[in-house]
């Protein structure tokens, strides 16, 4: 047997005790694979592994699957996400084994934005189960090769389990318990929202150090680098569950004309910095939206380069 | 109790435009108690569109009939001696009204007056709020007597996601996260233990997933 759950690249780096980075790429709004094969190209060599969203913002857009599986053609390997919106328990089931099936290893487990949001709010939900039973469903066919009705399945999936946890979500005094609760049901390693509130991802992170969390899985912190006032304003306000000091917006605005998205990456590798230290964090998850050609400036300021091959 | 709301006077007059003698056929339960089909609003109703059509020039015969229940065959079965006096009847009963007396009427042109929105209650006068999906397997202990199935615009079942905010759910500040309450009322009760057990995918069967639904209670039937 494997000493491995799934041997992706991005468990053998978290497992072998170094400082993962991983990155995001959102499919496109059409079948136009030259674009994201271009966004996606940037993040090469930079990051241990690619996010790919599932119709984020309930937007929709090329499958996650696809997108995916022309990453992984590309020499990348995916971090496959998938939401609980769109599917019932059976197509979550058959996507799980489809998407192994053709090579993807790393899948992060989500509920998924309200259509709501998105850019189909007539649409139907399904939310047949909620993000932690997806994580428990992946566990359970992968560890004891059952489907969720508990019958046999004949080869089973070989995924490392992501999930989300938001620090700055309420209530904060459960944050932590729903992050324990989301390990028990099954989860390798956590993805945190953005952070920019350092304070309380301070205290979080304290409290699942205190409860042992850090030791049960992998904890990536999020990073997304403002690129103008305008954002960091949109994130404020607009975003549900981000937290946006108004200290860091007064740093952005007083960074002077030009100078924005500059001062936005100098606080993101100020974090960076700071999450290395920091006790309990395994890693960053650095969503650099729709600004993946920075992603090699980035890492290489941030001295995360070059990252680790096996 | 079941909670609607009146359909717009401009759709209603359109379903009607071809009819000169119309029925508009209330109901003394639920739509009465929300203030929107009982014989206060039939009568509202019946001159509504007495008046309407008069300025259009197309005068109408409006009857008015309000009954004690349309979601029962015993007091549907009143219109019997009348109903034969009109071209076609609006109903402003909940969903249910309409198809009991088109199920027991079925030469006559019967047209909803209202939508039918949910299964809830008066939080004070002129205020309604949704509190139950009629999953058919109610689990409203395990979450401190709030159902998540009904109140969380994901139906989560290991609450709350990572868009509750300040005691509101992401999809509008108007919203209430019911995991927010969930979670406040169930820690301040020293229940932390109960809420970190994990809870598996519930079975949709008895819900309507489980397809239309129909209930027999043997020792009540004739």
């Amino acid at each position: 047997m494997s000493e491995y759950k799934s041997g992706s690249n991005l468990e053998k780096v978290l497992k072998s005790g170094q400082f993962a980075f991983t990155g995001e790429c959102g499919p496109p709004q059409g079948a136009n694979v030259e674009h994201l094969r271009e966004k996606a190209g940037h993040l090469k060599g930079c990051v241990d592994a690619v996010n790919v969203t599932d119709n984020q913002t309930a937007v929709v857009r090329m499958s996650s699957w696809a997108a995916s599986l022309i990453l992984l053609q590309d020499g990348l390997e995916p971090n496959f996400q998938m939401v609980c919106r769109d599917r019932n328990r059976l197509a979550i089931q058959s996507d799980i084994l489809g998407v192994y099936s053709l090579g993807i290893r790393n899948m992060l487990c989500l509920s998924g934005d309200h259509q709501k949001f998105g850019n189909h709010p007539d649409a139907k939900n399904v939310f047949d189960i909620d993000s932690m039973q997806l994580i428990h469903t992946v566990k359970t066919m992968r560890d004891e090769a059952k489907f969720l009705n508990g019958q046999d399945l004949d080869v089973a999936p070989e995924l490392f389990i992501g999930a989300a946890a938001n620090p700055f979500a309420e209530p904060f005094d459960f944050r932590v318990y729903r992050l324990a609760k989301k390990i028990s049901a099954g989860a390798d390693f956590i993805q945190t929202q953005c952070i920019y509130n350092m304070d309380k991802f301070r205290e979080f992170m304290k409290r699942a150090v205190d409860m042992g969390l850090h030791e049960k899985c992998y904890i990536l912190a999020g990073v997304t680098p403002m690129k103008s006032v305008g954002m960091a304003l949109y994130m404020a306000k607009q975003v549900p569950g981000m937290d946006v000091p108004d200290t860091l917006i007064k740093r952005l605005r007083g960074a002077g004309k030009g100078k924005v998205a500059e001062e936005g990456i100098r606080f993101a590798l100020e974090q960076i910095e700071e999450f290395k230290e920091m006790e309990g964090v395994a890693g960053v998850h650095l969503m650099a939206i729709e600004w993946e050609h920075k992603v090699p400036e980035i890492a290489e300021r941030a001295g995360v380069l070059p990252r680790p091959t096996f | 109790m079941i909670v609607a709301e009146s359909k717009p006077i401009k759709e209603v007059l359109e379903m009607v435009k071809d009819f000169r003698k119309i029925l508009v056929v209330g109901c003394k339960g639920c739509v009465t108690v929300c203030n929107v089909g009982g014989a206060k609003e039939v009568a509202i109703l019946a001159a509504t569109l007495r008046i309407a059509r008069k300025r259009s020039g197309q005068e109408i015969e409006v009857g008015e009939h309000t009954l004690e229940r349309q979601c029962d065959p015993e007091y549907v079965g009143e219109l019997k001696e009348i109903i034969g006096d009109y071209e076609a009847v609006v109903s402003i009963a909940c969903g249910v009204g309409p198809q009991f007396l088109s199920e027991r009427y079925p030469g006559v042109r019967i047209f909803p007056g209202v939508n039918t929105q949910f299964m809830g209650g008066a939080e004070e006068h002129g205020i309604w709020s949704e509190r139950c999906a009629g999953c058919g397997t109610c689990v409203v202990h395990y979450f401190g007597g709030l159902c998540p199935i009904a109140r969380c615009s994901k139906s989560l079942l290991n609450g709350p996601c990572g868009g509750s905010s300040h005691g509101k759910c992401e999809i509008s500040k108007d919203v209430e996260c019911i995991w927010d309450t969930i979670v406040t009322k169930m820690m301040e009760q020293g229940r932390l233990d109960e809420l970190i057990e994990f809870k598996p995918p519930k079975s949709w069967t008895t819900a309507r997933d489980g397809g239309p639904r129909r209930m027999i209670r043997e020792e009540l039937v004739k």
